[in-house]
């Protein structure tokens, strides 16, 4: 009885997390006019016709390297922060990890608006640099939960034992604490990538003619056509992702030390 | 120069945010000398240690070591090893490596240090499991690596917290002969935790008993368990049935008063150990309330108007069961004469 519904959980949670997935791609593959699901035939021009679309190709380096240097912000930001919280008891601690827990208090496009009326339009900041600060902003507390939970898991006193055998403080964080995290880490980086990758409320009000990422350019070329390319793009950004995680745990053998 | 002072803790106050765990503690450590620290859970043993290594902040007194004082010297630079009460071994590195950790930081050349930490390894009878992570490590494993990685880069001073506590009987015996050609052979100073009065005898050359955050006796091994000079100490070194003692008699718990033996001093307490109460004859009379059998002998609990007395009996000799009344003798000859409860 309790298997069957295990199983049944199991299924659904499938089924929401592959399903929507499995209907971009086959709307992608369609050799129809507009897009379908089921595919009406199978082909890929579609796929083909996303590289001739010149407007994707600028946004697409935008967002890749927005998304690879936000993240890695976020994380040279958020990793000693998680740190700092887990192992000493700091004035103002309490109130930071509340406000650093509690889901998005901000809200993405919030954060957009404000950058553009006091940092982009007063002081000329250019709209990439204000992309970049939204989006590392807005994942500082993903970095800061995320390697925050494998630090909980980590007992302080390897650290001393570190330094009671001879290392610095810092020569301990790296030796004994760093690589311990290591799955906490990369989880924060791949969820940091594909977060940014995909965000779309925080990079609306800060872009623009000459800079945009891929999601907002996706939505402008909906906005006056109506093909399957976007779906075909769609499936490409998702066989991405997993493309990233994949290599990266290939890169670092995650999850070894989770 | 063994009689040189090497370790010297005066007036050591330590604490956490509100609360004071050690207070105003004296205690000198004399070269190559192995002292135990014997004191129940919470009076603040693992607290001293990890003052002595640096790893907490005096709140007032100071540390010296080797005539220098340390007191505000980092702890990576006080060459003080400790073994931790909760081993604290690297989740990441193979046994070896945890092992070898200090050695590489040492900048030992390769071959030394695979010649040092195998020999590590073995004298605490891993070197089969050098491979091993820590997880995949029983306990007592556990606990002997992370002895083994103290040790090998043998320290000036090694803090050992409860070091042999996972351990089988046979296995605390052969670690303890371990520690002993360590500190012989090369004259490493230790102060040894331990919750085991009979290791801390065998081992110790001294013997300190804290209590609540200070020192309440230190002594040699002998003199420590033959004269302890609290109830406290007496209570730590087997002597269960204390009373104290006034021109009136010996007084316990219970209110009442039990007549003193002849020559007894006026003030001050006296204990016995279960083999020291005669049981069958003498002045006082007492009701058994609980007998336990223990192997060679049985322990038997008496209630008397003054409180509760131990005794024991060889196990071949004639029980009593529980409810009888039965006279015993507290003589002054098997007596610690206390100076205090
Ligand atoms: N990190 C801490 N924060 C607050 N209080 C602490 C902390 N560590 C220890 N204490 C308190 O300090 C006192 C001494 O603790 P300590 O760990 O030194 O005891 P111990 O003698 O080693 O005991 P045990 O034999 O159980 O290991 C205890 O009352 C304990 O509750
Ligand atoms: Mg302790």
């Amino acid at each position: 009885m309790m298997r069957a519904l295990g199983r049944l959980a199991i299924a659904l949670v499938l089924i929401f997390l592959v399903g929507p997935f499995l209907v971009v791609i086959g709307a992608g593959l369609t050799a129809g006019e507009v897009p379908a699901f089921p595919p009406r035939g199978l082909s890929l021009r579609w796929v083909e016709a996303v590289f001739a679309v010149e407007s994707f190709r600028g946004p697409f380096v935008v967002s890749l390297v927005l998304a690879f240097g936000a993240t890695l912000a976020a994380l040279a930001l958020g990793v000693p922060v998680a740190y700092a919280l887990s192992r000493y008891a700091l004035p103002g601690g309490e109130a930071l990890r509340t406000l650093l827990f509690s889901p998005a208090i901000v809200p993405a496009i919030v954060v957009g608006l404000a950058l553009l009326r006091h940092l982009v339009v007063p002081l000329g900041l250019p709209v990439l640099h204000a992309l970049f600060l939204a989006h590392a902003a807005l994942l500082v507390p993903y970095a800061v939960r995320v390697v925050g939970a494998s630090l909980e898991h980590l007992r302080p006193d390897i650290e001393e034992a570190a330094v009671l055998l001879g290392a610095s403080r810092a020569r301990a964080f790296f030796a004994v604490v760093l690589p311990n995290i290591r799955g906490g880490i990369l989880a924060a980086f791949i969820l940091g990538f594909i977060s940014s990758f995909n965000q779309v409320p925080a990079s609306l009000f800060l872009t623009g003619p000459g800079v945009s990422t891929l999601p907002i350019q996706m939505l402008a070329y909906m906005e006056h056509t109506y093909d399957p390319s976007v779906a075909a793009l769609s499936a490409l950004v998702a066989l991405g992702s997993i493309a990233v995680v994949f290599v990266a745990e290939r890169a670092l053998g995650i999850f070894r030390y989770v | 120069m063994s009689d040189a002072v090497f370790l010297r803790l005066s007036g050591l106050t330590l604490g956490y945010g509100d609360m004071i765990a050690v207070e105003g503690l004296d205690l000198s450590v004399r070269r190559g000398e192995l002292v135990a620290l014997l004191g129940p859970s919470g009076c603040g043993k693992t607290t001293t240690m990890r003052a002595i290594a640096g790893l907490i902040e005096a709140r007032a007194g100071r540390i010296e070591l080797d005539g220098r004082d340390i007191t505000r010297v980092p702890a990576n630079r006080r060459d003080v090893g400790l073994v931790f009460q909760s081993y604290a071994l690297f989740p990441h590195l193979s046994a070896f490596d945890n092992v070898a950790f200090g050695l590489r930081l040492r900048r030992v050349p390769r071959v030394e240090l695979e010649r040092r930490a195998g020999a590590a390894l073995a004298s605490v009878g891993l070197d089969g499991l050098a491979a091993r992570l820590p997880r995949e490590l029983s306990g007592g494993q556990q606990q002997r690596i992370a002895l083994a990685r103290a040790m090998v880069v043998e320290p000036r001073l090694l803090l050992l917290d409860e070091p042999l506590s996972n351990l089988d009987a046979r296995l605390r015996l052969e670690m303890r002969g371990e520690l002993q050609r360590l500190q012989r052979g090369l004259g490493i100073t230790m102060l040894y935790v331990t919750h085991d009065q009979a290791e801390a005898l065998a081992l110790a050359d001294r013997v300190i008993v804290m209590r609540a955050g200070r020192i309440e006796q230190v002594d040699d091994a002998e003199t420590i368990y033959a004269r302890p000079r609290t109830g406290f100490v007496a209570r730590f070194m087997g002597f269960e049935t204390v009373f104290a003692l006034d021109a009136g008699g010996l007084h316990g718990e219970t209110g009442g008063v039990l007549q003193a033996p002849a020559g007894a001093p006026a003030a001050g307490a006296l204990a016995w150990r279960p083999d020291g109460v005669v049981l069958g004859h003498g002045p006082h009379r007492g009701r058994i309330r609980a007998a336990s059998f223990g192997g060679a002998k049985v322990e038997y609990l008496l209630d008397t108007s003054a409180g509760p007395v131990k005794a024991e009996l060889p196990a071949r000799a004639p029980r009593h069961g529980v409810g009888v009344e039965i006279p015993f003798d507290l003589p002054l000859a098997t007596a610690a004469v206390l100076e205090r409860l």
